[in-house]
């Protein structure tokens, strides 16, 4: 006789999930290279995500900057290698913190945004009326989000980073006398290729995460008004999560890689 | 070679022509069945007003129309096109043709109502800026709300987004348009304005319509014909003077 075991309860709303994402990710595939390409809407979706986040990148930038330095000089003096300070805070900064720290902050800001606007557009029947007028909205509000978080979260990191290093620059002066110019020779020379590009290309993947979780919550909005608050939360929680589970990735696939 | 999209262009409807038939339609959501076997014709250039209890799948007949949801069984005959087997490309074509007022106007809250409006017309590529300028400007003169051209939909009141949710519905000149409750959580004097301006809509540009309401004023004032619809199939059709005599105690309950 064939044995049957019983699936634990929400691991087949777990697997189902699974597969509606993934079939929403083929959709974007197959929308993103066929006409009309929707320039104006990336451009629109672009300020909103990137200079609309400059700001609050800035702040988070800085004060990251600022306290690894802090912390870490007492640790560093401890074996007489405060020298060490910009080229170790560099490295934290442009390998790991600056890329994660500010997809944690665009999972937050961006892609509950996203999940917001579009549940509500969802249970607003905005949508609908997008496509009974002959429109692809998955296209024109899907699509266009994606592809700006992709393009955008990278210059966010980018910016994040330099600004982080102007925090460290101050976090060294705070108890020390550095010129810039030498910090940031420090800083630089101690980053090398293998730093840089595995970091900037994983922050792609964090935008293209961020957005196609945030656009895929909202777009299949269920729950009236009360979705469109599930819709943003769970857009949070499960971009945040995405984020983790890719740097894992990226740090192994770029260990191997880049030996 | 000739596309389905270049057909269902083509097609031109003529005056007394059955332009939506719906055979045998049945639709559920789980162990809930909201149509049984609807029925329906309407013929080119009528208001037909579709009455029924909230829940009786009023609406969910109309969006079948333009397949926002898809029927279990029967057949969507809209303009000759079988609406439930078409390709995407066809149903757009098809979707052109039909305008559709949401209960809640469903305007675009990110976009100006010059943007509302021009957001159909993004599809016609022939068009420049100024021929769409114009086509906003004239839709919005005729539910007569021409100032309010730059204004956002938060700035708008209820029945002002109605009236330009129905400007969009008729940029595109469509040939049949549904009205998913237009009067609903209007004050009376207003509902009475849209029903008249729905009135006014068929009489100008010789729209076909289907009206899905409770509100009994709004059949009176549009409707040619008048269809109830209980426990998923209609059970009585007629003019509103007509129905209001009607044996059946439950129907007659609709207009005491």
């Amino acid at each position: 006789m064939q044995k049957t075991f019983p699936i634990p309860p929400g691991l087949d709303d777990f697997f189902i999930e699974v597969a509606e994402l993934t079939r929403f990710t083929g959709k974007f595939f197959r929308n993103v290279f066929l006409p009309p390409y929707e320039f104006s809407e990336i451009l629109k979706q672009s300020f909103i995500i990137g200079y609309k986040s400059l700001s609050l990148v800035a702040v988070t930038g800085f004060i990251m900057g600022l306290v690894l330095t802090i912390q870490s000089r007492p640790t560093l003096a401890r074996f007489g290698a405060e020298s060490w300070l910009p080229g170790m805070v560099a490295i934290s900064l442009i390998r790991e913190i600056g890329p994660v720290i500010t997809a944690l902050i665009c999972a937050g800001k961006v892609g509950s945004g996203i999940g917001a606007e579009l549940a509500s557009m969802k249970v607003t029947e905005q949508i609908d009326a997008m496509e009974v007028s002959g429109t692809n909205p998955f296209k024109f509000l899907v699509v266009t989000r994606i592809l700006a978080a992709m393009l955008m979260i990278p210059l966010l990191v980018i910016f994040a980073d330099a600004v982080g290093l102007f925090g460290s620059y101050i976090g060294v002066n705070i108890m020390g006398d550095v010129g810039i110019r030498l910090y940031f020779s420090q800083a630089f020379d101690s980053l090398d290729f293998a730093d840089v590009l595995p970091a900037f290309i994983k922050t792609f993947f964090f935008g293209f995460a961020i957005a196609t979780i945030a656009c895929y919550k909202g777009y299949t909005c269920k729950k009236g008004t009360e979705g469109v608050g599930l819709a943003a939360n769970s857009a949070v929680v499960v971009g945040s999560l995405c984020v983790f589970i890719i740097d894992l990735i990226a740090v192994q696939l770029a260990s191997f890689f880049m030996k | 070679m000739e596309t389905a999209t270049e057909n269902i262009t083509e097609k031109k409807t003529t005056a007394g022509e059955t332009v939506v038939e719906i055979e045998n339609l049945h639709i559920s959501f789980g162990d809930n069945h909201v149509l049984t076997g609807a029925n329906l014709k309407v013929t080119k250039g009528e208001n037909v007003v579709v009455l029924g209890k909230s829940g009786s799948g009023k609406s969910v007949l109309i969006k079948c129309l333009v397949r926002l949801l898809d029927a279990d069984e029967g057949k969507v005959i809209v303009l000759g096109e079988d609406v439930l087997s078409l390709k995407d490309e066809a149903l757009n074509a098809i979707r052109k043709k039909i305008g559709f007022l949401f209960q809640s106007a469903a305007l675009y809250d990110s976009m100006s109502v010059r943007e509302n409006l021009e957001f159909p017309l993004r599809q016609i590529k022939k068009q420049t800026q100024e021929e769409k300028n114009k086509l906003v400007e004239e839709a919005l003169k005729s539910v007569g709300l021409a100032e309010a051209i730059d204004l956002v939909p938060s700035e708008l009141s209820g029945g002002m987004r109605k009236r330009v949710g129905l400007a969009r519905t008729m940029i595109l000149k469509p040939e049949i348009i549904l009205y998913d409750e237009p009067t609903t959580g209007l004050d009376p004097i207003t509902s009475k304005e849209i029903s008249k301006l729905i009135l006014e809509v068929q009489k100008e540009f010789k729209t076909t319509a289907i009206i899905i309401t409770h509100d009994i004023e709004c059949a009176r004032i549009t409707a040619n014909r008048i269809l109830v619809l209980k426990d998923g199939v209609f059970v009585a059709e007629g003019t509103y003077k007509e129905l209001e005599k009607s044996e059946d105690k439950w129907v007659r309950s609709f207009f005491e």
